[in-house]
C-alpha cells in the first residue's frame, strides 16, 4: 500500500474538490458523488493534462463540466434527491447546534442562482483569481465579475435581513 | 468629492476585498472607501462573507480520505455501476420486497438468511435517513428519555441508546421504523464533528435466532454495515466508514448494550 510517498498528484486536491462540491451542492452524498465522478474522469484523461499547467484548475474544470452536464440532463440520478420537503432546491441544514450560526449563510447561498454561487465559492472559498474562475467556468472574466457582484449583493440583501447575525459573528 | 483618477467601480471593490489589487490601485480604493461609507460597508461585507464561507466549509478539508479514495485504480468504477447500486436501494424500498442479494457484497457467504436481511434493512434505513437534512431523526436527543421509553415499548424490549461521544460521535436522536418481516424496528443516529453520520439499527429477532459474531457487509457505494444477533435482538451499525473504524465503534456499542 503506497501512502504519502508516491501518491498520485490528484490526491492532494481531493479535499478541495470536496469542500467546493459540498458548498456548491449543500448535500454530502451528492457532493461525494460529484467528486467521485470527477476523479474517475480526471484519471481516465490524465494523459491530457499538460505537466506544468495548473492541476487544480484542470480538476475544477472537469468537475464543473460534469456538474453542468448533470444539471442539463435534469440531474435525476437516483439517490440524489433531497428529502427535504420544503421545496428548496438546496437542502438547508438546521440541526440543533448549527441553527443559529450556520444556517443563515447556507440558506442564503441556496437562494443564489447556480452561476452566482459558483463564482462566489470559487473566489471566496477556493481563493481563485478571477481569471482562474473564468477558466474553470469557461466564461469571460467580465462575466465572472458581474456574477460575483450580483451574487455577493444578493447575499448582502439576504443576510442583512437576517438580523445581521452573520455580520456580528465575524470580526 | 470628485476624484481625479479613474473612477472606482464595483470590480475594484470586489478585487480590494479579495486582495487582488496592485498597491497603487489599492491606495486609490482606500481613499474612495474613506469617503464613501456605503463602499466601505460593502467591502466589509464581502470580506466577512469570505471569512464566513471558510469558517463554514473548511472543516470539510479535514475529513479523512478513505484508502480507496487515495488509490487511483479505484476511481474508475463506472458511473453506471454506482447509479445501479443506488437504484437498487430505491427499487427495493419501493417494491417492499427486501432481498439482500445483488444489493450487498457479503464477506460472510455462509451467513444464514436472516442476518443479511438485517444488514440490508439497516443499510436501506441508513441511506434514507442519514442524508436527511431537516428531519434526520424523529425524536431528538433532547428528549432522549422519552425516545428510549417509547421505542422500548414499541419493540417490546428494553432498548438502550449507546453513547459514543468519547469516540467523537454525538447521539442526534432516533426513530421508529417498520421491520421487513412485520413488526417494528428503530434507528439511532450519530454525527461527528465533520458532519458524517452513522446509524444503529435495532429490531427484535425470532425466538430461535442463534447469537452471531459481528458480521460485515459492504454496499457498493462504500456504506459499511456490521451486524449481529444477540438475545433475540438484531443490531446493525451502518456508516460510510472504513471497516476497522466501524468495528471499533461496534465494540463500544456492544459493550454498552451488554452492560
Amino acid at each position: 500500500m503506497e501512502k504519502d510517498t508516491g501518491q498520485h498528484p490528484i490526491v492532494a486536491h481531493i479535499p478541495h474538490l470536496r469542500r467546493y462540491a459540498r458548498a456548491l451542492l449543500g448535500d454530502r452524498a451528492m457532493a461525494e458523488d460529484l467528486v467521485q465522478d470527477c476523479l474517475e474522469r480526471a484519471w481516465s484523461r490524465f494523459h491530457l493534462w499538460r505537466d506544468g499547467s495548473n492541476l487544480r484548475t484542470w480538476l475544477f474544470t472537469i468537475m464543473h463540466n460534469l456538474h453542468a452536464n448533470a444539471v442539463r440532463d435534469g440531474s435525476r440520478r437516483p439517490g440524489l434527491v433531497s428529502l427535504d420537503d420544503s421545496g428548496a432546491a438546496f437542502p438547508i441544514r438546521a440541526t440543533q447546534e448549527d441553527r443559529l450560526d450556520l444556517a443563515p449563510v447556507e440558506d442564503a447561498l441556496a437562494r443564489l442562482s447556480l452561476d452566482q454561487r459558483q463564482v462566489v465559492l470559487l473566489v471566496g472559498i477556493e481563493d481563485m483569481s478571477y481569471q482562474q474562475a473564468a477558466d474553470v467556468l469557461g466564461v469571460p472574466i467580465g462575466t465572472v465579475m458581474s456574477r460575483l457582484h450580483r451574487g455577493r449583493e444578493r447575499l448582502r440583501d439576504l443576510l442583512a435581513g437576517n438580523g445581521g447575525a452573520m455580520l456580528r459573528r465575524v470580526k | 468629492m470628485s476624484d481625479p483618477r479613474a473612477p472606482i467601480g464595483d470590480d475594484d471593490l470586489h478585487a480590494y476585498a479579495d486582495g487582488r489589487l496592485d498597491p497603487a490601485r489599492r491606495a486609490e480604493v482606500e481613499v474612495w472607501i474613506a469617503q464613501s461609507p456605503e463602499a466601505g460597508s460593502r467591502v466589509a461585507f464581502y470580506r466577512r462573507l469570505n471569512v464566513e464561507l471558510h469558517r463554514r466549509f473548511d472543516p470539510v478539508l479535514a475529513e479523512p480520505l478513505s484508502a480507496k479514495m487515495q488509490e487511483p485504480r479505484s476511481w474508475t468504477r463506472s458511473r453506471l455501476a454506482r447509479a445501479v447500486a443506488v437504484a437498487g436501494l430505491v427499487v427495493l424500498g419501493a417494491a417492499g420486497g427486501w432481498t439482500a442479494r445483488g444489493l450487498m457484497h457479503f464477506d460472510d457467504s455462509t451467513g444464514h438468511p436472516p442476518a443479511p436481511l438485517l444488514a440490508a434493512q439497516a443499510a436501506i434505513a441508513h441511506a434514507v435517513y442519514a442524508v436527511e437534512v431537516r428531519h434526520p431523526v424523529e425524536v431528538a436527543v433532547e428528549e432522549e428519555a422519552h425516545l428510549v421509553t417509547w421505542l422500548s415499548r414499541r419493540l417490546g424490549q428494553t432498548i438502550k441508546a449507546p453513547h459514543l461521544e468519547t469516540s467523537g460521535w454525538r447521539l442526534m436522536g432516533g426513530r421508529l421504523l417498520p421491520a421487513a418481516e412485520g413488526g417494528v424496528a428503530c434507528q439511532f443516529m450519530y454525527e461527528n464533528a465533520g458532519g458524517q453520520r452513522i446509524t444503529l439499527f435495532i429490531k427484535t429477532a425470532a425466538e430461535d435466532q442463534p447469537e452471531t459474531a459481528f458480521r460485515f457487509a459492504q454496499e457498493r457505494d462504500g456504506v459499511s454495515v456490521f451486524y449481529w444477533l444477540e438475545r433475540k435482538m438484531g443490531y446493525a451499525l451502518t456508516g460510510r466508514l472504513e471497516r476497522d473504524d466501524l468495528l471499533r465503534l461496534v465494540r463500544i456499542v456492544y459493550e454498552q448494550l451488554e452492560s
